[in-house]
């Protein structure tokens, strides 16, 4: 079962850079592992930590929320917000079982295509070998 | 050098003297009115009950060791917004603690109100309260809970446990108020020591006319000791709901009788969204979503997303919890949802270096940042 584990992964991108990557990488014909699904915000800021712990316990094995670099944001701190958030859920979520490594912030700018698809094929790497979810085998959530 | 009167204790009575002490302070042109646990019934619960005729006051019984709830969620709404006249309120500890929480979210303030802070000896469940009533007069059963000195449950003849809450309450002393009534290691047959702890508690306790007191004997010291219990029992509580939730699948058989009723939210004190996300239609799925889920995994525990709720809880307020215990009190199922929030919280508080209710000056974790901070956050995995 477990080299047959195809891990799904899910992303929290700001608007203005990292989605704006995302694309570049697209347009570029990067090489990207297809594991990765896309939700755009409009800043990382607005990523409440609920949706990440939803994503966690309904299926996908690991989180990204990526934003732009220090001094970039669009709404000037909103990375700052999200970095204490991600910050509460790296205390939280590991006191249940739910590693770490799960949960990831990065920063990529609008034109960081490359660092973009590296980045997800990094994650999706790291993330098959850590294994599933455990709530993936879990009835009961 | 701060005024400390003493509370002449008559009649062994002390809850009759704290009652006099109270009626002197509503003879203060400057207050209208005092929220104050009162027995408004001959059995139950005393509540919470805003008094504005002093005659009234022969109900209160601010040492009674009940809990029903956690005042500082009254008190928000009796301050909130505009509030015209002043008032005083006792609180425990931990109820003072959670009301600094809400005036730091703008839920409530302290211009109009004066805050008189009791030691706290702890206080027992709902359930437990009855229980430990039974039959017995509620104000008699006050005076024996407390025994000769200010140490509740330490000298108490019965074999009912405080909360589990208070058993492990490190702050059992009042801070942030304006008055402190210091029955810890008071001979509170005797007399009861009341502090003046900011220039509002001075000017009113100086205008009581009552006696000084030249020295508060034993105070620290019972403090002290009581404090080193509580970490004791608090660390061993820590230990243990760590070890049986340190799974997903332990977590939820931690909360596997919870009926997501939400009892824990409406009693959490700095639980205090307008609009709680599970009180909306986003948790209201559709018939055949619960039907695909079911058929995803075989089958489908209803209703749903009960771990969800807690972990959220947890993200929201955790930093902020205070300890009370109110959401074990409120839970109909005997959850130990106190334990569950506060071994998260202890962690979460560390990190950020945040203790609820210590100031009003340290703003909620998730109300600021730096730019330069927490940069192993941030991977850079490329
Ligand atoms: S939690 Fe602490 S302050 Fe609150 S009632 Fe219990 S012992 Fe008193
Ligand atoms: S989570 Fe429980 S213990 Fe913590 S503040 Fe809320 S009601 Fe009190
Ligand atoms: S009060 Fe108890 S049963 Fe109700 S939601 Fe909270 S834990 Fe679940």
């Amino acid at each position: 079962m477990s080299n047959e584990f195809e891990p799904t992964l899910l992303a929290f991108v700001c608007n203005w850079c990292t989605y704006t990557a995302a694309d570049l990488a697209g347009t570029s014909r990067m090489v990207q592992q297809p594991n990765l699904r896309l939700v755009r915000m409009m800043c990382t800021g607005m990523v409440d930590p609920k949706y990440v712990i939803k994503a966690l316990l309904s299926g996908a094995d690991g989180v990204l929320v990526s934003g732009c670099h220090p001094g970039d944001c669009h709404y000037i701190n909103g990375n700052f917000k999200a970095r204490r958030r991600i910050k509460l859920l790296n205390e939280i979520l590991p006191q249940f079982g739910i590693e770490r490594e799960r949960v990831k912030l990065t920063w990529i700018g609008a034109s960081e295509g490359n660092e973009f698809a590296a980045t997800v094929n990094n994650f999706i790497n790291e993330i098959r070998e850590l294994g599933p979810m455990e709530a993936r085998s879990m009835a009961v959530i | 050098m701060a005024t400390t009167v003493k509370i002449q204790v008559e009649e062994n009575n002390p809850v009759l003297a704290l009652q006099g002490f109270l009626k002197g302070l509503l003879n203060d042109e400057s207050l209208s009115g005092i929220l104050v646990p009162v027995h408004l019934f001959s059995k139950g619960i005393p509540m919470p009950t805003l008094v504005t005729n002093q005659d009234q006051l022969s109900g209160a019984d601010p040492l009674a060791p009940a809990f029903p709830m956690n005042s500082a969620k009254l008190l928000s709404r009796l301050t909130r917004g505009q509030s015209t006249e002043r008032i005083a309120a006792v609180l425990r500890p931990c109820e003072i603690r959670a009301f600094v929480e809400l005036v730091k979210l703008n839920q409530g303030s302290f211009d109009k109100v004066i805050i008189v802070g009791m030691d706290c000896m702890g206080a027992y469940d709902n359930v437990s309260y009855k229980k430990f009533l039974a039959d017995s007069d509620p104000f008699e059963a006050t005076l024996n809970f407390h025994g000769q000195i200010g140490d509740g449950n330490n000298s108490s003849k019965n074999e009912i446990k405080i909360a589990s809450a208070c058993q492990c309450c490190e702050h059992p002393d009042a801070r942030k108020a304006d008055i402190v009534i210091g029955i810890a290691g008071a001979d509170v047959h005797v007399c009861i020591p009341a502090m003046a702890a900011s220039a509002r508690g001075e000017a009113l306790l100086s205008a009581l006319g009552l006696p000084d007191m030249e020295s508060i004997n034993g105070r620290e010291n019972a403090l002290k000791s009581l404090m080193e219990n509580r970490i004791v029992a608090r660390d061993a509580m820590l230990e243990r709901t760590k070890a049986a939730t340190g799974t997903l699948k332990d977590l939820s058989e931690y909360l596997s009788s919870c009926v997501n009723c939400y009892n824990c939210r409406v009693a959490c004190p700095v639980c205090y969204c307008k609009e709680c996300v599970f009180n909306t239609d986003v948790f209201e799925h559709k018939p055949w979503q619960y039907m695909e889920w079911a058929k995803h995994k075989g089958s489908l525990k209803l209703p749903t997303d009960t771990v969800f709720y807690h972990l959220t809880r947890m993200a929201h307020m955790s930093t902020a919890c205070v300890g009370c215990g109110q959401c074990s009190n409120a839970c109909p199922n005997d959850i130990p949802v106190m334990e569950l929030f506060r071994t998260v919280a202890a962690r979460t508080q560390e990190s950020f270096n945040y203790e609820p209710g210590r100031s009003l000056d340290d703003p909620p974790p998730l109300s600021v940042f730096k730019e330069d901070e927490f940069q192993e956050t941030v991977s850079h995995i490329a």
